[in-house]
């Protein structure tokens, strides 16, 4: 099958105003009849939910949490990217689209970026009209602050809170709906599977986490905004519970997941402390606009404390390396930089994986109080996990796993190959390539949700005749059952191990063979190591109590046992992909001063897989990449 | 990095069931592992030698979801002021310790499982009015209403709320005032939120009555157990937006006061 990405003809700046113009409607009285289920409830879910609603739509949410506040984007930290130009200081939609494509190293479709771009100043005015408490100046306008991978200043903030605040926002535009009626909140559920019926995603099947109830919902539309894959990694900066589930469930329905190899590491994470670790806490990068990364120039060194080793004797590797972008220089690049540091020895820290993050001179300059003032309560959290003070000391930080570009493929409708299922935000693999950069999740999360579906799901809409899938087809029977069946053998199993250990073993070595550095040896031996994994979690799982009550190794199990199989592609696809770009770097692809070498010739397009009912045999279908406004060129930021 | 030996009180209990203390001897805890990450060693054990886990909720792990609860020896989140008991380090305990570990208390969070509460009684507030009503779209430009660094200060005080339910767990009475004067008093200093300022207040304080949460005394332990230092003084300007939108209701009339209330 043929990728169709449908975007727009004609120029780049007027694509969405005409998408919008050309979209087909639907009347108001025809709305009430069509039901969207919506699954996630984050920033991308919320906002959709609401919007949908507003509009008209029947409404179900769905969010495995206790509250859809609660989802993983409420942990986002730094801030969101708009092209306001409040600043004067020469941002423009042009520019924040530039950015980002430069910013994905070239891997991502130009016309999804630029409507991004686009829509981002909208997203700012209607988190505000919602009261989002937005860091101000003294005249009462908005503050702004620049972020990695700009030299513009574009991002809005909420103290180092952006994430909730925004979520707070769009769930505060949720309960509105919830509480006229038009959106029906299923909080404490969690996707099992995606029901398709003669072609079409018309539903899905969830577990009530309270009770253990199977349920099945019919829609005429679904949409998946159920966030990235970070956790395969088993260590994440992610939350406990984000899992591959819903879009490798949808994969396996005949959804292409595209891009998987696409993973970023965010460079500044509190380092691993031992074993027992079950997650990794993110520093924000906003930290880095007054801190200093260095290591000892002398491995000899870095047992000494930091004030002991003089400023001669520091290597600020980030700043020397990169003169024009110093310490905001973008994620992938900073992580690589750490990376080397610590592999050449220099590492400080127990385990000599870490780097400082100083802000000495920061201190000098504008004082303690200023800094406390911007950076509080990162200091704070940094002080509870670590018990020491980033007032006295550097900070210890490492790259950790954080988010992931990869995702199901969508069109410029944000729908998958499957007609009916739409992804939005993390889920989908559209608008970061290669490489996302700071302060842009939350931009993509809200763009989808409140400005791009609302428009692009009627196309698809008008071609359904409301309801006319009931969950009487026998499809529901067909997956209930599945889904029946699998619980089964994981409480029938009675093995030996725990499910956790089984995913930190799989997360070991998928962060060891396919993580920060990526070689053809090491991914074929995780291609071999895999599937044994995967048998062996099978037979020797063991998951205590019933199905019939609150569970939640029951819960792990299942994410578990899809993390081993989307690992799997994973690895596959950074195999195939022979070329280093953004988060992908493959040690066979470099300059000889380590810079990411590309190769446009062969692999300027997206991988785009099919699940073939083999898992060693996915099909792989490409969508070239064509830029009209950037072209190509060496991403530097020398 | 040294190892702790402590003796864990941990409260056991089935949905709609009575519960009891279960005594758990947890061995060589590193004093670097999180709580939970405690929790998590212990439950591997319990897993392997037969028994059920413990059901603890948690997600995000640093202190901002919200979803972890528990309490620790009497206290919401634990000993630690300002910290979510996700981000409480085992450093904090010494070695024999006995730990008493319960779920957050309060007749309108009743228990799913051990230390698992249902606090859909927050979100049942926050759909009663916890909103500005602005349809996507519909916004002004964001720079169009100037609103004062104080101001705007402020709110973001009473917005930092996670939401976790210490405050009620705190309270003898399970009043749930901090946490509703939190989320009102940020949208009620706002100039966005005052057209729907009077609704708003007295949708969610009645809706807070009707969950079964109790008065406010004026004890303040809510304060004292808010992970995010939540001031006592929203409860101050929440009663007093009550009792203006109140007042305005019983003289002007609920329509009147809905159609121009101010």
């Amino acid at each position: 099958m043929a990728l169709d990405s449908k975007i727009p003809s004609g120029p780049m700046a007027t694509k969405w105003t005409r998408h919008k113009q050309d979209s087909k409607l639907i009347n108001p009285k025809n709305k009430r009849k069509y039901t969207v289920l919506v699954v996630g409830s984050g920033l991308a879910g919320s906002s959709a939910a609401a919007t949908l609603a507003e509009l008209g739509y029947q409404v179900k949410c769905f969010c495995f949490q206790d509250s859809a506040r609660r989802a993983h984007s409420i942990a986002a930290q730094g801030g969101i990217n708009a092209a306001k130009n409040y600043q004067n200081d020469g941002d423009s939609v042009h520019r924040l689209f530039y950015d980002t494509v430069k910013g994905g190293d070239f891997r991502a479709r130009e016309a999804n970026v630029h409507r991004l771009a686009e829509v981002s100043v909208n997203i700012i005015d209607q988190c505000v009209a919602q009261g989002v408490p937005f860091a101000r100046e003294y005249g009462g306008i908005l503050a702004n602050r620049s972020f990695g991978g700009a030299q513009v200043s574009r991002t809005f903030y909420a103290r180092g809170q952006t994430g909730q605040q925004l979520l707070l926002g769009a769930y505060s535009a949720l309960n509105k709906e919830i509480q006229r009626g038009s959106v029906q909140m299923h909080s404490r559920t969690e996707l099992l599977d995606v029901v398709v019926v003669d072609g079409h995603a018309k539903g899905i099947i969830t577990r009530n986490l309270v009770t253990g109830k199977i349920e099945a919902h019919a829609g005429d539309a679904v949409l998946l905004c159920t966030g990235g894959y970070g956790n395969v990694f088993y260590l994440s900066t992610n939350a406990m519970g984000c899992n591959v589930t819903a879009t490798w469930r949808a994969h396996r329905k005949g959804a292409h997941f595209a891009n998987p190899c696409y993973t970023q590491i965010h460079p500044t994470c509190i380092p691993v402390s031992g074993d027992y670790q079950s997650k990794l806490t993110l520093m924000s990068e906003s930290l880095r606009n007054d801190g200093r990364v260095w290591v000892p120039k002398r491995a000899e060194d870095i047992g000494k404390p930091a004030h002991q080793i003089r400023e001669e004797d520091r290597d600020y590797f980030l700043e020397r390396k990169y003169p024009s972008f110093g310490n905001l220089a973008p994620r992938d690049i900073s992580s690589r930089a750490a990376k080397e540091a610590c592999d050449e020895g220099r590492g400080v820290g127990p385990g000599g994986r870490g780097v400082y993050l100083d802000f000495a001179e920061a201190i000098t300059q504008f004082g303690r109080k200023t800094i406390a003032e911007r950076y509080g309560n990162l200091f704070d959290m940094y002080q509870r996990i670590t018990g020491e003070s980033a007032y006295e000391q550097p900070m210890r930080i490492y790259p950790a796993v954080h988010y992931t570009m990869g995702g199901l493929w969508v069109d410029y409708n944000l729908m998958s190959n499957l007609p009916g299922l739409h992804v939005l935000g993390e889920a989908n693999f559209s608008d970061h390539g290669a490489n996302r950069l700071g302060a842009s999740a939350l931009m993509q999360g809200l763009a989808d949700g409140y400005f791009v579906i609302p428009t692009t799901i009627a196309p698809y809409l008008v071609t359904q005749q409301p309801g006319a899938v009931t969950t009487s087809h026998p499809e529901f029977a067909k997956a209930i059952e599945d889904c029946n069946g699998r619980i089964r053998r994981f409480l029938g199993n009675k093995g030996k191990r725990t499910v956790d250990s089984f995913h930190r073993e799989l997360g070991l070595l998928v962060w060891d063979k396919c993580g920060m550095a990526r070689d053809a040896d090491g991914l074929q031996e995780a291609l071999r190591r895999i599937p044994e994994l995967r048998e062996e979690f099978h037979s020797q799982v063991l998951v205590p109590g019933s199905g019939e009550a609150a569970n939640q190794e029951l819960e792990k199990a299942g994410r578990v046992a899809d993390f081993m199989e989307f690992a799997e592609l994973l690895c596959r696809d950074a195999l195939a992909r022979e070329e280093s770009c953004g988060g992908h770097f493959r040690t066979e692809h470099q300059y000889p001063d380590g810079e990411a070498k590309r190769d446009d010739e062969n692999f300027c397009h997206v991988a785009a897989w099919e699940y073939t009912g083999d898992l060693a045999k996915p099909q792989l279908h490409r969508e070239a990449l064509h830029f009209e406004e950037v072209h190509l060129a060496v991403r530097s930021y020398k | 990095m040294s190892l702790l030996n402590l003796h864990l009180k941990v409260w056991r209990q089935h949905r709609g069931q009575p519960g009891h203390f279960q005594d758990i001897e947890a061995r060589e805890i590193p004093d670097h592992a999180s709580f939970l990450e405690m929790m998590d060693i212990v439950n591997e054990r319990l897993i392997t030698s037969g028994q059920d886990p413990v059901a603890f909720d948690h997600d995000c792990r640093e202190g901002i979801c919200g979803m972890c609860s528990m309490q620790i020896n009497g206290v919401p989140h634990g000993p630690e002021r300002a910290t979510t008991t996700c981000q409480l380090h085992m450093r904090h305990f010494r070695e024999g310790d006995t730990i008493w570990i319960e779920p957050f208390r309060a007749k309108a969070f009743p228990v799913v499982k051990d230390l698992m509460v249902d606090r859909g009684a927050f979100d049942r507030i926050q759909q009663a009015g916890g909103f500005i009503t602005v349809r996507t779209g519909s916004a002004p430009d964001a720079n169009a209403i100037p609103i004062g660094k104080e101001v705007a200060d402020a709110a973001m005080d009473a917005a930092a709320c996670i939401g976790c339910g210490a405050c009620v767990a705190a309270c003898k009475n399970a009043s749930a005032m901090l946490f509703v004067s939190a989320k009102a008093g940020q949208l009620n200093s706002l100039p966005q939120g005052q057209p729907e300022k009077d609704r708003r207040t007295l949708a969610m304080v009645r809706q807070m009555d009707k969950e079964g949460f109790g008065h406010c005394t004026n004890h303040y332990e809510c304060e004292a157990a808010c992970p995010k230092e939540i001031s006592v003084r929203w409860i101050t300007k929440l009663n007093r937006d009550y009792a203006a939108a109140g007042l305005r209701e019983a003289f002007v009339g609920r329509q009147e006061a809905a159609e121009g209330g101010d």
